[in-house]
């Protein structure tokens, strides 16, 4: 029978959530990690078992964590105590260096600050882990400040895919209030060349040779917040949604407006619709309807909780647009939470699993597309990530 | 011998318990301390200091013989107290937040 695996980051550790496929009870394995913040952990669609977390703390950086076994063990990556004779281990799975060699062209070094004068690039931590389809030992990091690195060897070791830095839009990349991150990394199932990326605030990206060049996929965005509210970059894009079998279709929940592109971001237009509001930080997508897409509204940037304080979830089957509440299950009453970008995911079981994660500690399952929701834990530190494995 | 005492999260990080003992060769300094360590736990590298620049991270101090070592050079030779053991070399989270 068919298990589900949710692999749920918070503030002060991570937590591995198990079920069969009914995903009615629970098995919480956790807190690993405790007392780190951990913003992400991915498992590789190449083998379930390898999975990779982000653990960060603002005393002692950044480290990779890295697990074979599903979660039951872990290591920091050459980080170990065995060396082979004569070798010392690099210990190097926690260093992100940026590229500033000149073979890459003219890497930039700074970028826009929050006074509109211009900062050098400082690594701060891992927002994103994305393995590679196809190979375990591959994954992309997307970081504060926004930077694209890859690993090809298990996470020993960092390189940074500096054309998109070097795009020559860096000057106008400005952090937004929760830094300068890149956030979303999308990797083409059908195109093994082409990664969507997206950063806060400078926007949407896109990749058609591997991560060597890159262009900025904005057109239609309109940010009132901007000088220029149409401009090639700067706009606060909070997260991007593809479903695998239909790779040119993109959704993306804005700072404000939930958009869609049906050319690979070449264009975009807005599909709020009847939304009450369409500030919020997630979105996805059915996995096994791609017209159907999920957010969690949120009142405003600096109100960031559910209007009126009830829970909703609204999903469209119209690819957006025309949108309707989900709230069976939820708080309908003095619910003051966040749902942040990362921590929305669905499984792929026959009947369609949706989960999320708030700052507030819960973690929601509806097992049926999000007719029904029910918290699998409540009370856990606050939710920064949220991924779900489905497991054979 | 040298003894290093470290914050509970970088000892659970390099997976030992109690203070980390490591030998260093000539007079001990800061940073020929901070070398052996992790050398010895390579999991260490960059939660302590930078990879590259090797700059003391903001928010950890280094005490010895309970005095605030934090900004003295790396290269400053050590106190006997520590180089024989006697004292420990502290890494010391910083108390920050609130």
């Amino acid at each position: 029978m068919s298990k589900v695996r949710v692999l749920v980051g918070t503030r002060k550790g991570a937590f591995i959530l198990s079920s069969d496929g009914k995903r009615q009870s629970w098995e919480v394995s956790g807190p690993h990690f405790t007392g780190w913040e951990i913003y992400h952990m991915k498992g590789s669609p190449a083998d379930p078992n390898r999975i990779y977390a982000s653990q960060t703390s603002g005393w002692f950086g950044q480290i990779i964590q890295r697990s074979s076994d599903g979660g039951k063990t872990w290591e920091t990556p050459g980080g170990g105590m065995s060396m082979a004779a004569g070798r010392m281990p690099a210990g190097e799975s926690n260093r992100f260096v940026y590229d500033t060699s000149s073979g890459t062209g003219n890497p930039l070094t700074t970028h826009q600050w929050y006074d509109g004068t211009q900062h050098p690039w400082e690594f701060k931590r891992v927002w994103h882990l994305e393995p590679s389809l196809t190979d375990p030992d591959t994954v992309y990091a997307g970081v504060e400040d926004a930077a694209l690195f890859r690993s090809t060897d298990g996470a020993h070791s960092w390189h940074e895919l500096s054309g998109l830095r070097g795009h020559g839009t860096g000057p106008k990349w400005q952090p937004g209030a929760g830094g300068m991150g890149l956030h979303t990394i999308i990797l083409d199932p059908s195109n093994p060349q082409r990664i969507f990326i997206a950063i806060s605030a400078a926007g949407a990206f896109r990749t058609d040779d591997g991560g060597e060049t890159w262009k900025p996929i904005n057109r239609g965005l309109k940010s009132p917040y901007l000088p220029d509210q149409t401009a090639e970059v700067g706009h606060c894009v909070h997260h991007v949604a593809m479903h695998p079998k239909r790779p040119g279709v993109l959704f993306m929940q804005k700072h404000w407006d939930v958009m869609r592109s049906d050319d690979a971001g070449d264009q975009w237009r807005e599909v709020s619709g009847n939304l009450p509001t369409d500030f919020g930080f997630v979105i996805d997508v059915h996995a096994h309807e791609p017209e159907t897409i999920y957010v969690v509204p949120i009142k405003s940037d600096s109100e960031h909780f559910p209007l009126e304080g009830k829970l909703r979830v609204y999903r469209s089957r119209s690819g957006g647009n025309e949108w309707e509440a989900l709230t069976k299950g939820l708080p309908q009453s003095n619910c003051y939470v966040n749902v942040l970008r990362d921590a929305m995911a669905v499984d792929s079981l026959d009947s369609c699993g949706i989960y999320f994660g708030t700052t507030g500690g819960q973690v929601y399952v509806s097992p049926d597309g999000g007719d029904n929701w029910a918290p699998i834990v409540h009370d856990l530190p606050g939710v920064l990530s949220v991924e779900v494995q489905t497991l054979a | 011998m040298i003894r290093v005492e470290l914050p509970q999260h970088l000892r659970t990080l390099a997976r030992v318990n109690g203070d980390v003992q490591i030998e260093v060769e000539g007079r001990a300094t800061i940073r020929s301390v901070l070398d052996a360590l992790e050398a010895a736990y390579p999991a260490l590298r960059g939660t302590i200091r930078d990879h590259d620049t090797l700059q003391r991270r903001a928010f950890l101090r280094f005490f010895v013989c309970a005095e605030d070592w934090s900004h003295e050079s790396p290269d400053t030779p050590l106190p006997e107290e520590v180089c024989s053991g006697r004292e420990p070399f502290m890494v010391i989270g910083a108390i920050a937040g609130g």
